[in-house]
């Protein structure tokens, strides 16, 4: 058979003929539903490439994993607090009365082969999921890849990270043993503080009073529903985004604010892609496979009365620990406060929750206090190498001491028994850092990108130290530098200088109050920085060099530049 | 630039290295580096070696998938796990397990690093560059602005404002059934948050054996973990949980002498043994350690600490009220038994507990 042309239904052109099967398969879902256009949208779309693009990858394979893992897991699970006596085969719980949830996880884990991979397999996934959203977000943060026009999606991402934690949670509450089950009793502690409101929100959360027979059945819909279908449309919506804006990339030779640089999707990309999924699959099932997580076996079914000292909840949600752990209920006075002898507010639970949310509302509406200070309105495909925006840099890094000092705080009795020190100085420091950590580390970091920035425009100017030490002819000892190429020369210095812009009058003239705070944050943001090297500096930076060059050809020692 | 510049405040640190006040040039963009080219680029023999591990790589991924099911069906896990007789069924699972997932993982590693070997080594690695678009251009606002309005001006929105009011009141009120249906979630009942199990007459037994307890049997520093008696008889359907989840209490003997009694409660030790709530105050996890020297009760959750001697009053940690005290006597046969419910609502504080307390005073004073 070879390719034909034949008259087409309209009579009015040739339609093509395939010549093998696979082409005329291909070639009939083409002309049922258009795969053309779509090959040749995507099928050599570039994508810029660095080792710090792969994380949300890494998040998106997980989530895959774990619905994939999830599904095996629903097959067996029962998610109802019936109670059961258990008759398997796990010797320490035989004739222990149990909810079916509890019972149905011991089967999985026991009875069911390659059960206890599976459930171990979703727990690992779930903890890397979060882990890769919250490294993710750190890498769009601090190159500045949240600015215009991807603002939108930094808010889908952090809703994402909200997801995420739900999902965690959600799923961490169901096997229905003592550990989970105390977390749970805590989420009903937190809901009844919510002023006015809160008895009754926990009251229809839990189907009444705490535990209920109901919580459960709430929370597997919420784990295998809700949350799944909330994060797969945000997926959508988030990758859907990075097709319209397609993808920010690093400054350097030939990339420019106009253009993308990198590899095409077929075939480099989606092998490198497609094979990182297995990547990071074969991980995860190696993990699974050797290293255990969640031994709810060894807790027992849940009950209101034991719990065991060094309990900690998944890593994710530390922090939300940590913060109910920092705040004194009764120091320096009582923290129980009640509204006209009519609402307890107990303010020893609501303030380390107002923490929270201050910190998860600053991740979200932080794009626009920048764009608000800045002025910077422009849009930015070129991302920012973190020393080059040091004010940004900075409070990124207090952002995370102050989430990781509330991550600390969870386990501030752990540290307590393994390097014997009182539970309670580890408080008192934690409490301490809790409002300084985050200054000092701002601090700090700012300083750090600036020094980083000099020691840029040091390699610009002078070269790159070879570690070759020559004497002149005067005795006088000197170090060649060896002067940068060109690209890696634009790498350096083809940062933008930002500066101070201070308040600026409004049409009519004027120079709002708000308008004085955004000009001394601008100074706050730009009164520090480094600028970048000019052509000009380099030019006498040069003539300075050929001096010593001249000096070293005189006295008569070979130049190895030449 | 310059000029502008110029006016702007300095470093107040002299931190600033700035340009010289020369006219402001950037370097020129050189463009892409030129390709260096990798050894399969250049050398048959490389790119030869490259496809062969290449495809070594596949075959362990078919060896691991292999090994799944050698695990699957070649490892039996029969009778009891972690049973102390027989710990065959035990090592087999563990063995299964590894087998299981090891293969999973082989097949999948395999298959991952062969691709992307493959990519890195084999396939062109030329860096192409590609335009990009403005999100939105001027012309193409301009065109929707259009079709906007002329799909607004067709529906007609605008010039009956009858029908867009009655929309949007119709729009408003329409998902408001579906909030309503979310009421019947649970109780709004909250009385059952003021009362436990325990009243007059209730023997303090045992957790989780059931049995009575003797005053003689509370030594100096010993501690039980409590339930009351009446407690055994609810089934799980009848709400067994919740009440334990309320009921558990901690009892001790303290030294009489070291401890702090307020007026009113005299009578509510038994010779120095004390009963107090097990939930925290906090966010009612349960408060299970207890420092026999120092008198101190530490919840494993979040660390509030309650002194023994006053009350339980918190000494440190984010709880913010004391353990309710349970009041004990003990009966003609010398078992300890509760003379009334906690005065106050047990566990962590809810939106509507100033009211119940204020009411249960009240109650209490009549």
């Amino acid at each position: 058979m070879s390719a034909s042309t034949t008259t087409s239904t309209h009579g009015t052109s040739a339609e093509y003929q395939a010549d093998t099967n696979v082409g005329k398969i291909a070639n009939f879902v083409d002309t049922r539903v258009g795969l053309s256009p779509i090959i040749k949208e995507f099928g050599r779309k570039i994508f810029p490439d660095h080792w710090s693009f792969m994380f949300g990858e890494v998040a998106l394979y997980c989530f895959i994993i774990l619905l994939l893992s999830g599904t095996f897991l629903a097959f067996w699970f029962d998610p109802t607090m019936a109670t059961t006596e258990y008759t398997g085969n796990y010797v320490p719980m035989q004739g222990v009365e149990m909810s079916a949830a509890y019972a149905s996880t011991l089967h999985i884990s026991f009875d069911i082969r390659g059960g206890l991979f599976l459930r171990q397999l979703h727990h690992w996934a779930a903890l890397l999921f979060s882990v890769a959203i919250m490294v993710h977000m750190a890498r769009i943060f601090f190159t500045g890849a949240f600015r215009r026009p991807r603002e939108l999606n930094w808010v889908v991402g952090c809703l994402l990270f909200v997801m995420a934690l739900v999902a965690g949670f959600s799923g961490y509450s169901l096997p229905d043993d003592v550990l989970s089950g105390n977390g749970l009793r805590i989420v009903d502690g937190l809901a009844r503080s919510i002023p006015l409101v809160g008895a009754y929100i926990s009251m229809l959360i839990f189907g009444g009073e705490f535990p209920g027979h109901a919580i459960i059945g709430r929370m597997y819909i919420v784990h295998v529903f809700i949350v799944p279908v909330i994060i797969l449309a945000l997926i959508v919506v988030h990758l859907f985004m990075v097709v319209v804006h397609k993808h920010t990339q690093f400054p350097g030779p030939g990339r420019t604010e106009n253009n993308v640089v990198g590899f095409p999707v077929g075939p480099v990309y989606a092998a490198k892609a497609g094979g990182f999924f297995f990547i990071v699959f074969g991980v995860l099932a190696a993990i699974a496979s050797m290293v255990q997580i969640n031994a709810i076996w060894n807790y027992g079914p849940y009950d209101p009365s034991p719990v065991q000292a060094g309990s900690q909840p998944d890593w994710y949600m530390l922090w939300t620990d940590g913060a109910l752990r920092l705040m004194p209920g009764n120091w320096p006075f009582n923290w129980e406060w009640d509204l006209f002898n009519l609402v307890s507010l107990p303010m020893a639970v609501l303030l380390p929750i107002l923490a929270l949310t201050v910190f998860v509302i600053g991740m979200f509406i932080w794009p626009w206090v920048e764009r608000w200070v800045t002025k910077d309105n422009r849009v930015h495909n070129i991302l920012d190498r973190p020393r080059n925006a040091p004010t940004r840099t900075g409070l990124g890094v207090a952002a995370m001491v102050y989430y990781g000092v509330l991550m600390i705080a969870a386990t501030g009795d752990l540290i307590a028994t393994h390097f014997h020190v009182a539970v309670n100085d580890v408080i008192y420091l934690l409490r301490f850092l809790f409002f300084f950590g985050p200054i000092i580390a701002f601090i700090i970091t700012r300083r750090i990108c600036l020094s980083l920035q000099r020691k840029d425009r040091e390699i610009v100017l002078h070269g790159r130290e070879t570690g070759r030490v020559q004497q002149l002819a005067h005795g006088e000892f000197i170090e060649v530098h060896e002067p940068l190429d060109e690209y890696r020369r634009y790498t350096l210095v083809s940062y933008e200088d930002a500066q101070v812009m201070p308040a600026q009058e409004n049409a009519k003239g004027k120079i709002t109050g708000s308008e004085k705070v955004r000009g001394r944050l601008s100074r706050f943001f730009y009164e520090d920085r480094v600028a970048p090297v000019t052509p000009t500096e380099l030019e006498a930076a040069h003539h300075e060099h050929a001096h010593d060059v001249d000096q070293l050809e005189s006295a008569g020692s070979t130049s190895t530049r030449h | 630039m310059a000029d502008h510049r110029d006016g702007l405040p300095q470093g107040k640190k002299g931190n600033v290295l700035d340009r010289t006040a020369s006219a402001p040039e950037t370097f020129q963009d050189p463009g892409l580096p030129p390709h260096r080219p990798r050894s399969t680029d250049v050398d048959s023999g490389a790119a030869k070696r490259a496809e062969r591990q290449v495809a070594l790589l596949f075959a362990v991924s078919i060896i691991g998938s292999v090994l799944f099911f050698i695990g699957y069906f070649g490892i039996r896990v029969d009778g009891d796990i972690y049973s102390v007789t027989d710990p065959e069924a035990t090592s087999a699972l563990r063995l299964q397990n590894l087998l299981l997932g090891g293969g999973i993982a082989l097949g999948m590693l395999g298959i991952g690093v062969g691709v992307v070997h493959w990519a890195r080594t084999l396939m062109p690695d030329h860096e192409l560059v590609e335009e990009r678009h403005d999100v939105v251009t001027e012309a193409q606002r301009a065109e929707a602005e259009q079709i906007m309005g002329t799909i607004l001006d067709e529906s007609g929105i605008k010039r009956r404002p009858l029908i867009r009011n009655t929309l949007i009141g119709a729009a408003v009120l329409a998902p408001l059934p579906f909030v309503g249906l979310l009421r019947d979630l649970g109780p709004l009942d909250l009385t059952p948050l003021r009362h436990t199990l325990w009243e007059d007459g209730v023997r303090l037994v045992r957790d989780p054996s059931g049995t009575p307890i003797k005053a003689s049997d509370v030594t100096l520093g010993s501690t039980f973990h409590v339930l009351p008696e009446n407690l055994s008889g609810l089934s799980h359907d009848d709400g067994y949980l919740d009440e334990k989840a309320k009921a558990v209490v901690l009892l001790m003997r303290l030294d009489p002498d070291t401890v702090n009694v307020s007026p009113g409660r005299e009578d509510w030790n038994v010779d120095g043994i004390f009963a107090y709530s097990k939930v925290c105050t906090h966010v009612g996890c349960p408060i299970a350690l207890y420092e026999q020297r120092t008198h101190h009760l530490l919840c494993p959750c979040h660390q509030s600490t309650f002194d023994l001697a006053n009350e339980c009053e918190v000494i440190f940690g984010p709880a913010s009220r004391p353990l309710p005290q349970l009041p004990i006597s003990v009966d003609d046969e010398g078992y300890l038994v509760a003379t009334g419910d906690f005065p106050e609502p047990v566990g962590p504080t809810y939106s509507q507990r100033v009211i119940a307390v204020n009411e249960m005073e009240e109650e209490n004073g009549n």
